[in-house]
């Protein structure tokens, strides 16, 4: 059981934290076609900015201006960057936002620098909430499962309650529909893409110290937000909660795992040695295995299965 | 008996619960000149997709030349020597007009996916390619960019394209759409003379065109064929004014 | 007269225009040489052969990028994997169970580039557009990531390294001098962007094209895309290959790093730079960016923050890049009237010198006050020390970078105004 409940419970406190990305990146891939690289900077700006903050007016400000900032950021991106290279075509769009990543990447290294900043826990949810088996679970972690799913409340809403949202939902899976309905199109692109990077900068805040604020992390966790979107499918947010879900359990139950295909195979790597590659191979442990794991899954189902698990459109 | 060039048997595909082609039974003989008419929306393009293997098909057989071809993805089809064009232009926007020609006659002068034979070294097919200029009255513009031509001048390019393999079985989606009087009946010359020996199924709105070049004429409404024959047949079908021009008038 | 005006530019002159680059080549070793040590300049040669890799590595990039129409995030899988097997092929060398001679070992390279490209084409090819793009980024991390946990072949996060005097040579030389190596280069580079230019002039690069451009047409005359893309994908593999293999006999040690997918970002921004819909672009995107990599990042710590703007500022004005902004200027120069843009360009230059030394300065003044100031270094500017933290520096800047972008955007209208009324002009004539 506790090899079980822990990772379980940790899985799904990082697999709601890449819903946060994810949910803001799908809503912007499904509905204006840009693949957006410059997603995971823009949760690292929320971080670093949340540690600014956080110093000079304390968390719970932080938590409330941060994601602002970083919304801020994203309509600036949206109106005077890809507004501009949208009439030549998405992969232009897409390449913009993989410069931009790239200026935030070194950005961040200069004015923060390239050691990790002491983002810590506020002092108010530094304890640990209960014990399982002989393992804290830290209130910190249930404080970010409830802001995480606030943030799935709200969202809700807004998709479902108003107009906008209406607009957005119907985009989503009927993309060149909307700018026939005579609705002011650029302005709903600015709106979502803000509300995009809303919802990452406020990943960052949450997740900034729940992870370490380094400039590294956005590229570490950009390619597995990708991985989300992509294997959960285009133009489903359920697609998206599921994914982000099952792809924080692979990870976080990858590294629990000690065994290798070795422990399963026994008598066949011992014919084979383990002094070779295929030896090295069969002998690794699951745990060490954890990082390749998403990616064999997005270009697995990329292979068979291109709209992803519960898409509606080819990615 | 010699197997018709086409032949469609109680073809039938929906989009959804939609049915958009509803039972369509069409034989083409070869060397024929047919023209499938219709109002808008009647199903004409997708009973091209279907022909093309663009779409896969419902239900239904069709056969060119006695062969099925309406499990085969678009280039097998296209092997076979079936080839169509379409009704929004669609060409290489990027590569000179010379270069659109050769690259419609790559694969039927056998040089499939060679990355061993260079091209400018190829006389013949070089020749073949500057004469079809010619026959297109595109030789002027050879080296210009296809996506910088006249509106016109991409159509007569389109057929272009569509000809070249030396298909045995051209369909032309609209080939006369948007384009002047003068233009339309230039075109229509051009697709008489580079269609010759060939059959020929085209769709058209300008009646003009359809009854200056089809030998047969099908009109299409609502997924179905309702009549099919000779110009002047078709031209007195009762059945056939009323639907139709009922539709248009719709 | 205007006959001329229409036509492309003649072979002859392009031919020139190529032997001199190759005679540059050649002779640059020579132009740095240090009679008194009876030595090569050390830094060029370095900066010399890494720009002869990434000739080829870019140009191999753009077979998918630019012909093609594909947008890998994986690219440096082929490179990096041509380098580690290069490693084993030193190493085995030196056992004596390899008996190729150093000069071909780049061929062996590329054919192991070439057998990667076909496995991993297999996989990538069967997507196009934003999934073609996200598969060779997952392909790319995976490698990647394999690459730091194996340790058997990939020698872990250490990496591998060899002696590349292990091998023979044809020619009987050592190759202990980086300036015979730099020759070995040099010569392949050669070769391989010849064996890439007949590549586009094959049928099969001629239906690259032709998939890039409208792949649905180019089904209706009897092409499959999908074959089209992974034929095209596994022969730039064997020329990402051959760069690969000429990195691991330069550098001697290939690490992760080779794989990683900061170097496949790296070939995307020196393609896109210096211009994909051109053949000769990546060779200038490439030429660029290593002289930026060993110039600037010697005078700034933010080096590659200018390489992000140039490259965002590329693909919002200049999507054909620096090949396409020199192609332009084609028409008018055949027409002889390229003398017209002269005082347009420099009353341009002014505000865009203003603009860029306050852009730079904002930069350079940010990363001092952080970067700079953890190292204990000082800005100096023409002998003098810049004081960071008072706000003289920082006002000077905002005028600099405010005043010349305002400055800068109506000159810039300005210019494209006379621009267009002369290519107006010349299309008139032409007519």
């Amino acid at each position: 059981m506790e090899i079980v409940l822990n990772p379980l419970l940790n899985g799904f406190v990082y697999g709601m934290l890449l819903f946060m990305l994810a949910s803001g990146l799908t809503l912007i891939f499904s509905m204006m076609g840009v693949l957006n690289f410059a997603h995971a900077g823009i949760y690292m700006i929320g971080a670093y900015v949340a540690f600014d903050m956080s110093r000079l007016i304390g968390f719970w400000a932080a938590l409330i201006v941060a994601p602002l900032v970083c919304a801020a950021i994203g309509a600036g991106i949206e109106v005077w960057g890809l507004r501009r290279t949208h009439h030549n075509g998405h992969i232009a769009e897409l390449l913009f936002t993989f410069g931009l990543f790239f200026i935030i990447e070194r950005g961040v290294q200069m004015v923060w620098g390239m050691l990790p900043v002491p983002y810590r826990v506020p002092a108010l949810l530094d304890f640990p909430l209960f014990r399982l088996y002989g393992v804290d679970f830290p209130a910190y972690r249930a404080f970010m499962l409830l802001i995480a799913g606030g943030m799935l409340l709200a969202i809700r809403l807004l998709l479902t309650r108003t107009r906008v949202g209406l607009i957005i939902q119907a985009s989503l899976t009927h993309p060149q529909m909307v700018s026939s309905l005579g609705h002011n199109v650029p302005r709903v692109f600015t709106l979502v893409f803000a509300g995009g990077c809303y919802l990452a900068g406020l990943a960052g805040v949450i997740g900034g110290n729940y992870q370490v604020t380094e400039p590294a992390m956005a590229a570490s966790l950009g390619p597995i937000v990708f991985v989300v979107v992509v294997f959960g499918g285009l133009g489903s947010l359920s697609g998206c909660f599921v994914s982000s879900i099952v792809i924080g359990m692979v990870q976080t139950f990858a590294v629990s795992i000690d065994g290798s295909l070795a422990d399963l195979l026994g008598p066949i790597v011992a014919w084979i040695g383990t002094d070779n590659l295929a030896g090295e191979i069969l002998s690794i442990p699951v745990s060490r295995v954890g990082p390749l794991l998403p990616y064999a899954m997005m270009v697995g189902i990329l292979m068979f299965r291109p709209r992803g698990l519960m898409g509606t459109r080819d990615t | 008996m010699e197997a018709p060039a086409l032949s469609l048997k109680n073809v039938r595909k929906n989009f959804g619960p939609v049915e958009i082609i509803r039972g369509v039974d069409l034989d083409i003989a070869r060397g024929e000149r047919h023209a499938i008419i219709g109002p808008n929306g009647a199903g004409k393009t997708t009973l091209f997709n279907l022909i093309s293997g663009r779409f896969p098909i419902s239900s239904g057989s069709i056969a060119l030349n006695g062969t099925r071809i309406d499990q085969l993805p678009p280039q097998n089809i296209s092997r076979l020597g079936l080839s169509r064009s379409f009704q929004i232009t669609s060409i290489f926007h990027r590569m000179t007009v010379f270069e659109n020609i050769r690259c419609a006659l790559l694969w039927s002068s056998g040089y499939r996916y060679s990355f061993w034979s260079p091209l400018w070294t190829q006389k013949a097919l070089n020749r073949q390619a500057e004469q079809l200029l010619d026959e297109l009255n595109l030789a002027s513009r050879r080296d210009l960019q296809a996506g910088l031509l006249s509106y016109a001048e991409q159509r007569a390019l389109e057929i272009g394209i569509t000809i070249a393999g030396g298909a045995t079985v051209v369909l032309l989606d609209e080939p006369t759409a948007g384009m002047s009087h003068s233009e339309t009946e230039y075109a229509q010359a051009l697709i008489r003379r580079v269609t010759e020996g060939k059959t020929l199924l085209m769709v058209e709105h300008d009646m003009g065109v359809v009854f200056g070049l089809a030998d047969r004429i099908s009109v299409v409404v609502y997924g179905q064929v309702i009549a099919s024959g000779k110009p002047e047949d078709i031209r007195n079908d009762r059945a056939v004014k009323e639907a139709y021009l009922g539709a248009l008038t719709e | 007269m205007n006959e001329a005006a229409a036509k492309p530019p003649k072979r002859s002159r392009q031919l020139w225009l190529w032997a001199a680059l190759i005679l540059i080549g050649v002779a640059m070793p020579w132009v740095f040489y240090d009679w008194h040590t009876a030595r090569q300049s050390g830094f060029v040669l370095t900066m010399m052969s890494q720009m002869g890799m990434m000739v080829i590595f870019s140009l191999s990039y753009n077979m998918l990028m630019g012909q093609s129409g594909l947008l890998s995030f994986g690219h440096a899988v082929l490179f990096g994997l041509g380098g580690y097997c290069t490693v084993h092929f030193l190493e085995a060398a030196g056992h004596h169970s390899f008996p190729v001679p150093l000069e071909l070992i780049p061929l062996c390279a590329g054919l192991t580039g070439l057998g990667f490209g076909i496995v991993y084409g297999y996989i990538a090819a069967t997507q196009r557009a934003t999934a073609f793009a996200m598969i060779t980024l997952g392909l790319g991390e995976l490698t990647t990531t394999a690459g730091i946990m194996f340790h058997h072949f990939f020698g872990g996060e250490g990496g591998i390294s060899t002696d590349r005097t292990n091998a023979s040579s044809l020619f009987g030389l050592s190759y202990g001098a980086s300036v015979q190596v730099y020759y070995l280069i040099l010569a392949w580079t050669v070769l391989a962007a010849l064996g890439m230019l007949f590549l586009t002039k094959t049928p099969l690069g001629a239906m690259a094209n032709a998939t890039r451009d409208n792949f649905e047409r180019a089904r209706f005359m009897g092409y499959d895309p999908r074959r089209v893309r992974f034929l095209q994908f596994a022969l730039s593999g064997f020329f990402a290959g051959i760069g690969g293999g000429l990195y691991a006999i330069t550098y001697e040690i290939v690490t992760y790093d080779a794989v990683s997918g900061a170097l496949s970002a790296n070939v995307v921004l020196m393609t896109y730079i210096g211009g994909a819909t051109f053949f000769y672009g990546p060779i200038l995107g490439a030429i660029l960016i290593t002289l930026l990599q060993s110039g600037l990042s010697l005078l700034s710590n933010a080096w590659l923050i200018y390489v992000g703007v140039l490259f965002i500022g590329m693909v919002t004005f200049a999507p054909s890049g620096l090949a396409g902004i020199i192609g332009a200027h084609g028409p008018l120069a055949r027409a002889g009237r390229l003398g017209r843009l002269l005082v347009p360009y420099l009353r341009l230059s002014i505000p865009a010198f203003a603009t860029l030394i306050g852009f730079s300065g904002a930069v350079e003044l940010t990363s001092f006050l952080t970067i700079g100031e953890a190292q204990g270094k000082h800005l100096v500017l023409f002998g003098e020390t810049i004081q960071v933290w008072t706000p003289q520096p920082w006002i000077v800047t905002a005028i600099l970078l405010i005043g010349g972008g305002i400055w800068l955007r109506r000159e810039c209208r300005a210019f494209a105004r006379i621009w267009d009324d002369l290519n107006a002009d010349l299309k008139d004539r032409s007519l």
